[in-house]
């Protein structure tokens, strides 16, 4: 009997079976924030263990408030700082380096197929995108990833979805895990890998991997993951280059963390996209779902393009290819947060900062504030945001705030029009 | 290993994300014990008020399917044990929060739509409150001069959690 990934990752990483389906693991990767790490490590200073069990396998990033807007949050920042300094952690990005942490340790090269990656942090399941197995935990686990390296899962069964047809002009990687999301509801995959096939994935780059594997947790799902294949080699080639004789050899290496072909999946949901149109939520949850033709015209205030799940180059290249040369409606304020400086960095090079400042759009630094309503661009009660990123929860952006979520280019259709819009006409 | 049971606040909702257990602007705070006042405090529910006299007495809540959906915050059981509550019993739990509440020795414990039901009929009683024995898997529902013991079933991971009071202590000793 063949074997999904999820199966060969744990099989090669268990370090203890305490009881009959639960499974201790061994980390390859533990990343950490400013948010859910600070408490942990203040747990592990009062029981005597401020202690990391290796750290060049520990990253680490100030990303969510960032500059510190306040003593609390600068508090937080020096808590996990100070830490990264005091036990040599040597990937460890301040201000000035540091961006949106799903966005950032990818582009550093930090996952490899294969890994295993725990983050306190619920989208860390992006990381699936390499066929890793990626988990958001908590504090807790993160405290004993940290001290021990390990984790224990439950094993999770894993559900393929295999997606097929062509996409349409206008419609995105985030468009599909909308719908899919819309499918299966938002505890579809609790407890669940959720594994992407077919060739609409496999012709996906490893961006819209990541925003397809961004939103497994919006589902339940513990990690989303791709089959790595020679476009997760060549996005890994910088970083690998060393330790491979060639790309071929990189990939024959990687390619036994594929689920086999007579892998047993608990079962597979075929998604054929030919006829799948822009999507957006319309609720205050994800699986909340509409083709944009039935919600177009719906008023917003705000337009927000960023964050782990749409604040990358291409994510940007999209908007910005809607956006050239036009102005957003004059009732909505525009926000850009390119999730890491290289996104910043290669945007400007490229002149779509220009496109987007010459349309009307505030530029943010990197950073995840607005996404969960912490800073640079929080909402006003009854205000409405059209988002890039991936929750629409009740007061998500902001205490009586309501999000909509759509891809970057029905974003950048919504900014000019002032009101959710279908971006098929602006391309 | 902490104590479970008493009073019970009855929240009728599936999906009760973790945005509106803790907001995620109160994240920054620095202990646990900051995060008390901020309970639940999004949450909109008809009759439901997230600084009334249920919310501050309650020791258990009581919900419905994907409890604890969204964030891995662990703020939001910090939040529930700061005020006393130990333990959420509902038709399912989000996996992070899930594990989170028994990390911290806490309980998530899932039963049935119908055993829920029943437990939910309760929701108007004034003194309605719960026995729970972790031990022997039972709890116990009364209010209004009734009560009606249920089965329930935790892993015995998750128990060995609850026994040793949490993950760290537990993986401290055995890893």
């Amino acid at each position: 009997m063949g074997k999904t990934t999820a199966e060969k990752i744990f099989e090669t990483h268990l370090v203890d079976e305490p009881f009959p389906g639960t499974k201790v693991l061994r980390l390859d990767v533990v990343l950490c924030h400013e948010i859910t790490t600070p408490i942990a490590i203040d747990d592990l200073i009062r029981r005597d263990k401020d202690r990391v069990f290796d750290p060049s396998k520990i990253k680490a990033v100030i990303d969510h408030v960032t500059p510190s807007k306040d003593t609390k949050t600068a508090t937080q920042a020096k808590i996990l700082r100070d830490w990264a300094h005091r036990h040599a952690i040597k990937d460890f990005f301040d201000v000035g380096a540091n961006g949106v942490c799903h966005a950032l340790f990818p582009e550093k090269g930090f996952i490899r197929p294969g890994n295993t990656v725990i983050m306190g942090d619920s989208h860390t399941c992006t990381h699936g995108a390499f066929g890793a197995f990626a988990a958001g935990i908590g504090t807790t686990d993160l405290e004993v990833g940290i001290l021990k390296g390990v984790c224990a899962f439950r094993e999770p069964k894993t559900i393929k979805f295999n997606v097929t047809g062509s996409l349409p002009k206008g419609v995105y990687a985030k468009d599909v895990i909308l719908h899919i999301i819309g499918q299966i509801g938002v505890n579809g995959a609790t407890d669940r890998v959720m594994e992407f096939h077919g060739p609409v994935v496999g012709a996906m780059s490893m961006e819209s991997r990541m925003t397809l594997c961004n939103m497994a947790i919006e589902a339940g799902g513990t990690s989303g993951i791709c089959m790595p294949d020679m476009t997760t080699v060549e996005y890994l080639w910088p970083f690998i280059s060393s330790e491979f004789a060639s790309k071929e050899a990189a990939l024959a290496e990687y390619s036994r963390w594929c689920s086999d072909k007579d892998a047993r999946f608990e079962k597979t949901i075929e998604i054929d996209v030919t006829n799948l149109q822009p999507t957006v939520t319309f609720g205050y949850k994800p699986d909340q779902v509409k083709p944009v033709s039935e919600i177009a015209g719906e008023p917003v205030d705000q337009v927000y393009i960023g964050s782990c799940t749409n604040g990358r180059l291409e994510d940007l290249r999209i908007a910005a290819g809607i956006l050239k040369g036009k102005k957003i409606a004059p009732n909505v304020r525009g926000i850009l947060s390119p999730a890491t400086p290289k996104v910043y960095q290669e945007a400007m090079h490229e002149g779509l900062i220009d496109i987007f400042m010459e349309a009307g759009f505030c530029v943010t630094n990197p950073t995840c504030g607005a996404c969960l309503g912490m800073s640079n661009g929080v909402l006003a009660e009854g205000e409405v945001c059209a988002s890039t990123t991936n929750r629409n929860f009740m007061g998500r952006m902001g205490k009586g705030g309501m999000v909509h979520l759509m891809s970057p280019a029905t974003s950048a259709a919504t900014a000019i029009e002032g009101k959710i819009a279908d971006p098929r006409k602006y391309l | 290993m902490k104590t479970f049971g008493g009073p019970v606040l009855f929240l009728d909702r599936s999906d009760i994300n973790t945005d509106e257990i803790i907001p995620a602007k109160y994240l920054t705070e620095i202990t646990k014990e900051d995060l008390k006042p901020y309970i639940l405090e999004d949450l909109k529910l008809p009759g439901f008020d997230p600084k009334g006299p249920k919310t501050r007495n309650a020791r258990v809540v009581i919900s419905r399917a994907n409890f604890g959906c969204g964030s891995s915050r662990e703020h939001a059981p910090w939040v529930f044990e700061v005020n006393g509550i130990t333990a959420v019993i509902a038709e399912s739990f989000a996996r992070i929060f899930r594990q989170n509440m028994f990390n911290c020795g806490m309980a998530a414990i899932e039963l049935p739509k119908e055993d829920l039901d029943l437990i939910f009929s309760h929701a108007g009683d004034e003194d309605a409150a719960m026995s729970i024995d972790i031990e022997a898997g039972t709890l116990t529902m009364s209010g209004n001069g009734k009560q009606k013991t249920f089965s329930f079933d935790i892993s015995p991971f998750d128990k060995a959690l609850v026994l040793a009071g949490g993950w760290v202590d537990y993986a401290d000793k055995n890893y």
